[in-house]
């Protein structure tokens, strides 16, 4: 856990009071919606079909059950007692009453919690692995450098008003859980060959109505340097990035046009006017970053305890095991993710009891720790694996417990038609038929991995771009229809997926879905052969002739 | 206010309200005949040319302070009288999700 210190209490409050003064001038009508418009959004304010909508900030994905609990509380006394995680390790309210909003954003001060600059033309949250610090084999914590730039970022006057929103993602892991590659800054970090840690850079990555797969921009920047080269990234983006044009305002687009020989060329000129300057950052500051994360008092603990050769004759217990919890770096221990994609259920949604009693959990069994994924989950990521029985018990009263992490009904979805004023499309709809099409566990897991990725509009938020499976709501004369692509991912070997074919019916997306897993599993090579590398190795052809021949 | 730019481009092609969110909880509301909102849709006041259409749209953007974003929403009036929403996306803000709720209401 991060802990604030004054400067970031005192800055988090004074937030509050501000934006408070703001909300009562809009009451009384002294500021016009056209002047409250940016002030709201640059808080997290969104207006959506039936109510406001405030998102908060939930930094690399990190939060303490202190945290979760006054997430929870805001649920229940401000809202209709749920939250929704989302894709950027945010969470969003969807019924919250902007006469009420100041006293919310109060009590998650209280907390260090806020909605700073999770909307509007800035940099956005930075979100990271949310296995980072546990994650075995990792080159060391990216949330020290995601914090750095955090708080280097935050309320920076000349990233307050960028051509367009703008999202970093660091990952410090091979396999990247951060999706870096579809993110306008993605940092890698690694070490060089002298031993040296540092970072890959990656820009101009995105998705929505143009999506793009990140290029390198520079193979290794000391982390000394990190602040001065991408603050040499924000200024030529700054400088020549589209203000005339929203839909070709991201950098992605600057990025595509200038390319990127022509864009790290402005970026290395930039740099070695800055490079030394006194935003070269010198060990005590990151020391200083580091210090302030406390890391758990780690047992030295068995592997394989009694607990767990006693429950594995539970088969329910087994399969979850096999599922949901994952190596730890620390020998004893296990990360558990906790899936909130029930059969039947919301994508990502969480209610105020869950996330109390996750809360409750976590002081429990994981050092009072929570993380939020960019799959729209949560982890406990430090769980002695001797309470893994006790836990997952605890867990599946709640119904945090459906053992289909990474298989075909952890869907990735958008809110949707259903909340959002920019869908065409309903979204939870779909994840909810698909969910229980493939509820039995056996089907999925024999299945295999499969991320299905659903959005209700171009914008692309439930990210269908890099989904396996893909599926984007269009609008065609009034009637829902969907697009469905194949063979995207969003880790380290990130790719847009193809779109199959027409557009279907909303009645139709879930019978399609079933055709083309049905194709995968009579075309595979061998059963662990994961459909996206089946995709890859056939191309889009089979699975378009199995969709469209009958139909 | 709409622009009188904006205004000569509203053409409607059957009844229609003009609805909004209200300022300060953004529930849906509609513009009643009365000048005044109502979040109960057979409120609504009903025009069917585009020049009431506009005439109304301008006098509901003129209340900022109650209500954000006006526009004109297309609906349907039965045979009894009853109005219904226009579209999917009028339907789902009037009548609400077509989901069950996390936590029942």
């Amino acid at each position: 856990m991060y802990a604030y210190d004054e400067l970031d209490r005192t800055l988090v409050h004074e937030r509050v009071s501000e934006f408070r003064d703001q909300v009562n001038r809009r009451l009384s009508g002294e500021l016009t919606e056209d002047e409250f418009k940016m002030l709201r959004l640059q808080n997290g304010v969104y207006l959506q079909l039936h109510a406001y909508m405030y998102r908060v900030a939930i930094p690399y994905g990190t939060l303490s059950s202190r945290q979760l609990r006054a997430l929870a509380h805001v649920a229940r006394r401000y809202d209709r007692g749920y939250g929704h995680f989302t894709t950027r390790q945010n969470i969003q309210y969807n019924w919250i009453k902007l006469a009420e909003l100041p006293d919310a954003m109060a009590d998650l001060a209280e907390v260090g919690i806020h909605s700073m600059q999770t909307s509007g033309n800035n940099t956005r949250n930075v979100t990271s692995d949310q296995w980072a610090g546990v994650a075995p084999g990792e080159v060391e914590d990216p949330r020290i450098w995601s914090e750095l730039l955090r708080q280097y970022t935050t309320l920076h006057p000349e990233f307050s008003f960028l051509p367009r929103k703008f999202k970093f993602a660091i990952t410090a892991s091979d396999h990247d859980r951060a999706a870096i590659k579809v993110h306008d800054i993605g940092l890698r970090l690694h070490r060089n060959a002298d031993g040296e840690t540092g970072f890959e850079v990656l820009v101009g990555g995105g998705l929505g109505r143009t999506p793009f797969i990140g290029k390198t921009i520079k193979p290794f920047v000391h982390g000394h340097d990190l602040l001065s080269y991408v603050e040499s990234i924000l200024r030529v983006y700054n400088q020549y990035g589209r203000r005339d044009n929203i839909y070709k305002a991201r950098i992605k687009i600057l990025v595509h046009e200038l390319g990127i020989e022509k864009f790290a060329q402005e970026v290395e000129e930039e740099w070695q006017q800055m490079r030394g300057s006194a935003l070269t950052i010198d060990d005590a500051v990151i020391e200083d970053i580091r210090s302030r994360f406390s890391y758990p008092a780690y047992e030295k603990l068995p592997h394989m305890p009694e607990e767990l050769r006693k429950a594995a004759h539970d088969r329910h217990f087994e399969a979850w095991r096999k599922n949901s919890v994952f190596p730890h770096k620390a020998p004893g221990y296990a990360i558990v993710t906790l899936s909130l994609k029930p059969v039947g259920g919301p994508p990502g949604d969480a209610t105020a009891e869950q996330m109390d009693a996750i809360a409750d959990l976590a002081d429990q069994y994981s050092f009072g720790e929570i993380r939020v994924g960019h799959e729209q989950n949560l982890a406990l990521p430090h769980v002695a694996r001797r309470d893994l029985p006790v836990l997952w018990k605890a867990l599946d009263r709640i119904g945090v417990a459906t053992p289909n992490v990474n298989l075909v009904t952890d869907i990735i979805a958008c809110p949707g038609l259903d909340y959002c004023s920019l869908a065409n499309a309903r979204s939870i709809p779909i994840a909810q038929e698909l969910t229980r099409r493939f509820a039995n566990h056996e089907t999925a897991t024999m299945i295999g991995r499969l991320h299905v990725n659903i959005s209700g509009c171009i914008n692309a938020c439930g990210h269908h771009h890099v989904g396996h499976i893909g599926i984007l709501g269009v609008e065609k004369n009034g009637e829902e229809f969907y697009q469905i692509t194949i063979g995207g991912r969003a880790d380290e070997h990130a790719e847009v997926g193809t779109l199959i074919g027409p557009a279907v019916r909303y009645g139709e997306v879930a019978d399609v879905i079933e055709d083309i897993v049905e194709a995968y599993l009579a075309l595979r090579a061998r059963p662990d052969e994961l459909f996206v590398d089946s995709v890859k190795r056939l191309g889009v052809e089979p699975f378009r002739e199995r969709v469209y021949a009958t139909r | 206010m709409t622009s009188p730019l904006e205004q000569k481009k509203i053409r409607i092609t059957g009844p229609s309200v003009v609805t909004a969110n209200r300022t300060w909880d953004g529930a849906v509301i509609y513009r009643t005949t009365g000048r005044a909102w109502s979040t109960d849709l057979s409120d609504a006041a009903i025009v069917r040319t585009s020049d009431t259409a506009r005439a109304l749209l301008a006098e509901s953007v003129d209340d900022d302070v109650g209500a954000i974003g006006a526009y004109i929403a297309p609906v349907a009036v039965e045979d009894s009288g009853e109005i219904k929403p226009g579209n999917l996306r009028e339907h789902i803000r009037s009548e609400g999700l077509t989901i069950d709720l996390p936590v029942p209401a």
